[in-house]
């Protein structure tokens, strides 16, 4: 096996790993019916919801307990076979791409609510169970967890942590980091650790925050506390018209600068309002360049004071047109649009592509303005959804695959964008993850000292190098090899690669 | 460029395990964590607030900047860093505030230090300049090294600059006191926090509990209004004596054990006072840390010997083996000559 030091410079080869005897040790890990090896059994396993991606393994496991996942773990440890885990394989980024000389570990069989406590506001749930699915358990109580990714009825609550995923709620209420009290998993050696605790702080450094976002190559989720907030009396969303894009992206700096903390404050570009509203009806502003959703919540005062305020800034801002829900069925209405601008690209469209930069507010409408010409330039189409309170960017460029030549230009269109993003200040990636898509974008990001240090510190969980390989942190030759050799202030970022 | 941190890198490489370096800020919190070793390498040099905008919600200031400085700099802009990090009213620095990892009263309803760091610029072990993290609320590009440099104590590296999300300050505050045994308020503040009120902190002392309400003028009125108890006119000074241990309990320097438990631990079974902070979270109690330990763990916590004391057995819970396995290896992924205040955190690394 190679040794650490290498493990960051180049893809581990693992096209020494005998299927035949790997499927023989793990038959006896698992019941029959849980391990799958039939190419055509191995098919649903091939992607995630970014399906450019696909890759068949060598077998999926469906593990039913966390003693199942050590086993798992433990055998393809001794015989140095990649483990891919998933969720509900609905990443965005290619997380759960299998290796193809690895198995996929699939926590979705272990979906139950273990525990939940009104008292305490916390659920421990296995790792398979829905983000939605929580906060449906908790509603009795007048409790949910906030973090609400748009998947929320599909994505696994295991996966939401190894993104560290956020809704459009999380201005306000955080992301997965900031609601996960304690996370239990399994290392590729088969060891329980319990990262957290069910109070407020744990001993050590904070390895919890470390767990959250490191997409699978740190440790298999096994279990995971949540915080549960108690759920406003009342919410109320404001729906702002605009005639121009920049009036929009100021007026999001204004209400945030004038001391509100909006529940969200979520932006579409005409183009988005266009495509969504034949589905949804929502009532949104078609002749407006771009709308503000910006809502307010809590008490009934708190929320009838706010939004009197908001209102004030967004008119200030120069808004054509505002309206305030009125009830909840309006306020979700207005909502429905938001969360449905995927699918509604998706009918528009044969594909389309989803970034997820995020920038400073401020640059909002640089970035519109940027993306506006990139679509002439390479000649596709873009709407555009934002969480604009976070300056999380949600471009989606359509495409059609089947054109010769449409994918290659909707990478390099994406590519842009993303670096783009690094150039204003921000990151490639706010809440989709690097996963296998986003190499390119790290490559500009990090420089090779950085990289490294990933490297070392997934080394520091996983020495051997098994857990979700060739994702998240891409090796030095890897990114020479990208030729995205960034000469930074003088300085060629990975002088010690060769290059070719 | 001459530039202050070209001397700390010499620094480090003139280093070595048998002459490790302390790093140190204002020193405000030498006390805090295993005994100071090493020459000491102070940061004040590296100072300034190198950008602040308050429409993004983040500031960024190099590690010698005064705690001070940046919350006069917010407080202009009707901003906070709402975890309230204590300097003790010693000249706290915000590289030592964020290695110290410590968060004030309202801790409990806003979040930890460590919840607002978004990004940091350390300089490891091998004098390396390392960026993680960013300016920008969302970021999941590599492993969140940002946050693990909170609370690390400066056994991981020269934190350099930081970039935290700031808030903007509650425009309406109130503090209201109940008459209440340790029991009830344990279940007063629990039952509170289950309901959607702008309850901001809670402190329990000599059974009276003070709760400090925050946020929009209406649902601060409203809130009085629900919960009743007495108004305390004083309630800023209260909270901020607290947040920086001034009131009479913090006063001597007897071993001062903090117990970190779920917020729902029935009152613990230790003798004499206790001051009960966070909805039930963090207790504080005088008395020996090993008695603390033991209560703490069986209510499924932790205890840390904050303050004083005989340090010998350790000032943080000791790490299961896996646990402390990691910990060393992520301490050599930073620093592999173990230069940084050796022992600081745990006497192993
Ligand atoms: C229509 C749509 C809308 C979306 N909206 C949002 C949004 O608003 N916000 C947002 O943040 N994301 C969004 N996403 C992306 C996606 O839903 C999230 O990234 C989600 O957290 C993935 O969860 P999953 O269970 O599907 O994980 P998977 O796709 O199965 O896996 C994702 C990653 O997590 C790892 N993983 C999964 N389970 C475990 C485990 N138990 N232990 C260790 N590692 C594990 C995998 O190896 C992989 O790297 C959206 C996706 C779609 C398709």
């Amino acid at each position: 096996m190679p040794s650490r030091h290498h493990v960051a410079e180049r893809d581990q080869d693992f096209s020494d790993v005998d299927r035949v005897a790997l499927i023989a040790e793990l038959v006896r890990q698992v019941p029959a019916a849980n391990l799958l090896a039939d190419p055509e059994d191995l098919k649903p396993y091939e992607c995630d919801g970014l399906s450019a991606y696909r890759r068949l393994p060598l077998a999926v496991v469906l593990a039913e307990n966390e003693a199942q996942v050590a086993a798992v773990l433990k055998t393809c440890h001794r015989l140095g076979v990649p483990v891919v885990a998933r969720g509900s394989g609905t990443g965005l980024s290619a997380g759960v791409l299998p290796h193809e000389h690895g198995i996929v570990l699939s926590l979705a069989k272990m979906k139950r609510i273990l525990h939940l406590d009104p008292v305490a506001r916390v659920a421990v749930v296995e790792p398979g169970v829905r983000n939605l699915a929580i906060s449906e358990a908790a509603a009795p109580h007048g409790l949910y967890y906030a973090p609400d990714p748009s998947s929320q009825i599909a994505c696994s609550i295991g996966g939401n942590v190894a993104e560290n995923a956020g809704g459009v709620h999380c201005l306000k209420y955080g992301l997965t980091v900031h609601n996960v009290l304690r996370v239990r998993g399994v290392t590729i050696e088969g060891e329980a650790i319990e990262l957290g605790s069910h109070a407020l702080d744990a001993p050590g450094y904070d390895l919890l925050a470390l767990m959250i976002g490191s997409e699978g190559l740190l440790a298999v989720v096994t279990e995971v506390t949540v915080k549960l907030v108690p759920k406003p009396e009342v919410a109320r969303v404001i729906m702002a018209s605009f005639d121009d894009v920049q009036k929009a992206g100021d007026a999001v700096a204004a209400i945030i600068g004038s001391g509100i903390i909006p529940a969200g404050l979520e932006m579409m570009d005409q183009p988005a309002t266009a495509a969504v509203e034949p589905f949804v009806k929502a009532g949104y502003d078609l002749n407006a360049e771009a709308i503000l959703l910006c809502e307010s919540d809590g008490t009934p005062e708190e929320v009838e004071e706010e939004i009197t305020r908001m209102r004030a800034v967004l008119e200030g801002c120069g808004a054509t047109g505002i309206r305030v829900s009125t009830d909840e069925a309006e306020r979700l209405r207005f909502w429905a649009g938001r969360k449905a601008a995927f699918p509604a690209a998706g009918r528009i469209s044969a594909d389309y592509y989803c970034m997820d930069g995020t920038i400073p507010r401020k640059r909002l409408g640089d970035m519109l303005r940027a993306i506006a010409g990139m679509e002439r330039k390479y000649g596709l189409r873009c709407i555009n959804v934002f969480h604009a309170g976070d300056g999380n960017l949600h471009p989606l460029i359509l495409y059609d695959a089947n054109v010769p030549g449409e994918l290659e230009r909707t990478e390099r269109f994406g590519a842009e964008i993303l670096e783009l993003s690094v150039k204003f200040g921000g990151t490639v990636t706010g809440e989709h993850g690097v996963g296998f898509e986003k190499l390119p974008g790290m490559c500009a990001q990090f420089d090779s000292a950085e990289l490294s240090a990933f490297h070392r510190v997934k080394a520091a969980f996983d020495p051997a190098g098994l857990l979700n390989p060739g994702k998240a942190v891409p090796t030095l030759h890897r990114c020479a090899e990208l030729g995205r050799m960034h000469v930074h202030a003088g300085e060629l970022k990975f002088p010690d690669i060769e290059r070719f | 460029m001459a530039d202050i941190t070209d001397s700390f890198a010499e620094r480090i490489r003139a280093a070595s395990p048998a002459k490790p370096l302390c790093i140190r800020g204002g020193g405000s919190k030498d006390f805090y964590g295993n005994a100071l070793v090493g020459d000491l390498l102070d940061t004040r040099a590296h100072a300034g607030i190198v950008a602040y905008e308050p429409t993004e919600l983040v500031i960024t200031a190099r590690c010698g900047t005064p705690l001070a400085e940046v919350e006069a700099a917010l407080a202009v802009r009707e901003q906070c860093l709402p975890f309230e990090p204590p300097s003790f009213g010693e000249p706290a620095t915000l590289g030592g505030v964020v290695a110290a990892g410590l968060s004030g009263p309202r801790r409990g309803a806003v979040g930890s230090l460590r919840d607002f760091v978004l990004g940091v610029e350390v300089m490891d072990g091998e004098s390396r300049r390392l960026t993680f993290g960013g300016q920008v609320m969302k970021n999941v590009a590599g492993f969140d090294v940002a946050r693990l440099m909170a609370g690390s104590l400066g056994t991981l590296g020269l934190i350099l600059e930081v970039s935290l999300k700031v808030l903007p300050r509650p425009v309406a505050e109130a503090t209201l006191r109940f008459e209440m045994p340790q029991g009830k308020a344990i279940e007063a503040m629990n039952a509170w926090a289950d309901k959607p009120l702008p309850i901001a902190a809670t402190c329990w002392q000599d059974d009276v509990l003070t709760v400090r309400l925050a946020g929009a003028r209406a649902a601060v009125a409203a809130a009085r209004a629900k919960l009743g108890g007495e108004f305390i006119d004083q309630g800023a000074a209260f909270w901020e004596a607290l947040r920086q241990h001034r009131c009479d309990f913090f006063a001597s320097d007897d071993a001062l054990p903090r117990l970190s438990v779920p917020s729902i631990a029935p009152p613990l079974d230790l003798p004499g006072e206790q001051i009960i902070e966070w909805g039930g979270s963090q207790r504080w109690w005088r008395g020996d840390v090993s008695v603390a330990r033991k209560a703490a763990s069986v209510a499924g916590g932790h205890a840390v010997l904050f303050r004083g004391g005989d340090k010998t057995a350790g000032v943080f819970q000791p790490l299961p083996a896996p646990l402390m396995a990691i910990h060393k290896r992520l301490k050599a992924a930073f620093d592999p000559r173990g230069v940084f205040n050796p022992g600081r955190l745990y006497p192993d690394f």
